[in-house]
């Protein structure tokens, strides 16, 4: 059998060459571009991405690469977005401003609530492992991104921003931070996203590369 | 909950791991690969290498380090060591460094940390800052902090109050700039974490110097790395408790194998503090 082919988004932010290693890492081809045609194309498509929700949907608009992107998701193509990739698959995002994503799961992108007065201390970003829980309306994470992992497993978190779906069966998995628990995995049908990075979080993490190219 | 992480570093001179005893005396203890990862089965969350090479002309050896452990270890790696310019994080955050700790420049030229932050994101803008005990300054302040700081004394130790100073060249330099102004300052211009080290307790084994990793962990609102001194498991939770540091990076205890990370993780959950399994 021949390997699968991964194709990463380049849209200029991002850690592309630790999520391209997982991925190889994983048993899978790597293919980083920016290229439109090749983006269309992909059988298993990933948007990676460090950085502003704004600066980021500017990229890919000005890369060409917002249809391309959709139609991948549109014809049931895995599409997984990881730490702002997974952000920018939202309606709307409230970085710094109000921008429109790309919209493949309907919910918008907004920031840690800040800390009460009296609450206890927290810093933000969030930076660190944290652990991941199904939420409540789940039985199980089979034939999903997180088959095979268990409630309280640990990824690593860097963000100051966290995604609210419209629908709370959306939610994959949740995390609690500051006070708060928020959605750290997404899923609807074909599309996916991871809050954390899985690429940075140790056996576990490339699991969840490995689990991607089952779907 | 979020967890404390606990984060062995490696000093790595020629493309060699050495540990230093207050930054002398190295003894050679092997390949930074084989050394990343180990650790990372033993369950580190994240890697330190600190780049001792002293000559600018050799960054190549640690871009190569960097990438091949990249290719074999997925947890957080941070580089540190002679960093100067934007070219150098550029290459190795493309190499597969996660974050760069900065110490030196920082000092020489705040405005580098607002100018990397501003490029490539706080998350990976590490500012080192190593300290030592003082009652008033011993050094002359950097000449921006007198030339263009509109207010100098914001930054500078309070003479005769006992307070940190901060010190540059592996410990020997002090710069007049007290610690816990100068780690606001640096997150005010866009550092992502704080890697605190005591000058006073490096080497020393006798366990971080709680009141400093105390007063930065308490001023600032971005993650502390406490630093220097740790000889014991003890050590390690009162940083991360007392202490109130997020992380504690610690060396030869790891190095050596006088403990592994695991038992200091056992440790650390027996006594009631939220680690990575």
């Amino acid at each position: 059998m021949s390997k699968k082919t991964v194709n990463i988004v380049d849209y200029g932010l991002g850690n592309l060459f630790s999520v391209e290693r997982a991925v190889r890492y994983a048993g899978a081809d790597a293919v980083i571009s920016s290229e439109p045609g090749v983006i269309s194309s992909s059988d298993y498509l990933i948007v990676p991405g460090v950085g502003a929700f704004g600066q980021g949907i500017s990229n890919l608009k000005g890369r060409g690469l917002v249809e391309p992107i959709k139609s991948v998701a549109s014809s049931g193509r895995p599409v997984l977005g990881i730490c702002l990739g997974m952000q920018l698959l939202m309606t709307v995002g409230e970085e710094m401003g109000t921008h429109k994503g790309l919209d493949l799961i309907s919910g918008k992108v907004v920031r840690f609530p800040a800390p009460a007065d009296k609450g206890p201390h927290y810093k933000i970003p969030h930076i660190g492992w944290n652990g991941i829980y199904m939420p409540g309306h789940r039985k199980n994470w089979d034939s999903t991104i997180l088959e095979g992992l268990k409630e309280g497993d640990s990824m690593y978190f860097v963000h100051s921003y966290v995604v609210a779906p419209d629908d709370p069966s959306h939610i994959l998995a949740e995390t609690a931070y500051g006070g708060l628990t928020f959605c750290s995995a997404i899923n609807e049908n074909n599309i996916c996203g991871c809050q954390f990075h899985p690429e940075k979080s140790g056996a576990l993490g490339l699991d969840i590369y490995r689990n991607f190219l089952k779907l | 909950m979020l967890a404390k992480r606990i984060i062995p570093c490696l000093d790595v001179k020629d493309g060699r791991v050495v540990k230093g005893v207050s930054f002398v005396n190295l003894r050679d203890a092997g390949d930074p690969v084989e050394n990343a990862k180990f650790y990372d089965e033993q369950g580190a969350d994240e890697l330190v290498f600190l780049d001792i090479t002293a000559s600018h002309e050799k960054r190549n050896i640690i871009i190569d380090v960097v990438m091949k452990t990249a290719e074999e270890v997925f947890i957080p790696l941070t580089v540190g060591g002679g960093i100067r310019t934007l070219e150098d994080i550029r290459e190795l955050l493309k190499a597969g460094s996660d974050k760069v700790s900065i110490n030196t420049q920082a000092v020489n030229n705040p405005e580098f940390i607002r100018e990397a932050a501003a490029r490539f994101g706080s998350q990976c803008i590490v500012v080192a800052i190593d300290a030592k005990r003082c009652t008033g300054t011993s050094g002359e302040p950097p000449e921006w902090l007198i030339k263009s700081h509109p207010d100098p004394k914001s930054l500078v130790p309070e003479q005769g109050k006992p307070s940190w100073e901060v010190y540059t060249h592996g410990g020997r330099r002090p710069k007049g700039l007290d610690a816990v102004k100068w780690a606001l300052y640096m997150e005010k211009l866009g550092a992502g974490e704080i890697l605190l080290t005591s000058m006073d307790r490096d080497g020393t084994k006798e366990g971080f110097d709680i009141g400093l990793t105390r007063a930065v962990s308490e001023a600032v609102s971005i993650p502390v790395i406490a630093s220097g001194g740790v000889g014991t498991l003890e050590h390690l939770y009162e940083g991360l408790t007392k202490g109130k540091a997020d992380a504690a990076l610690a060396a030869s205890i790891f190095h050596y194998r006088e403990y592994t990370i695991k038992e200091a993780k056992d440790y650390l959950k027996s006594k009631g503090v939220i680690v990575r399994p």
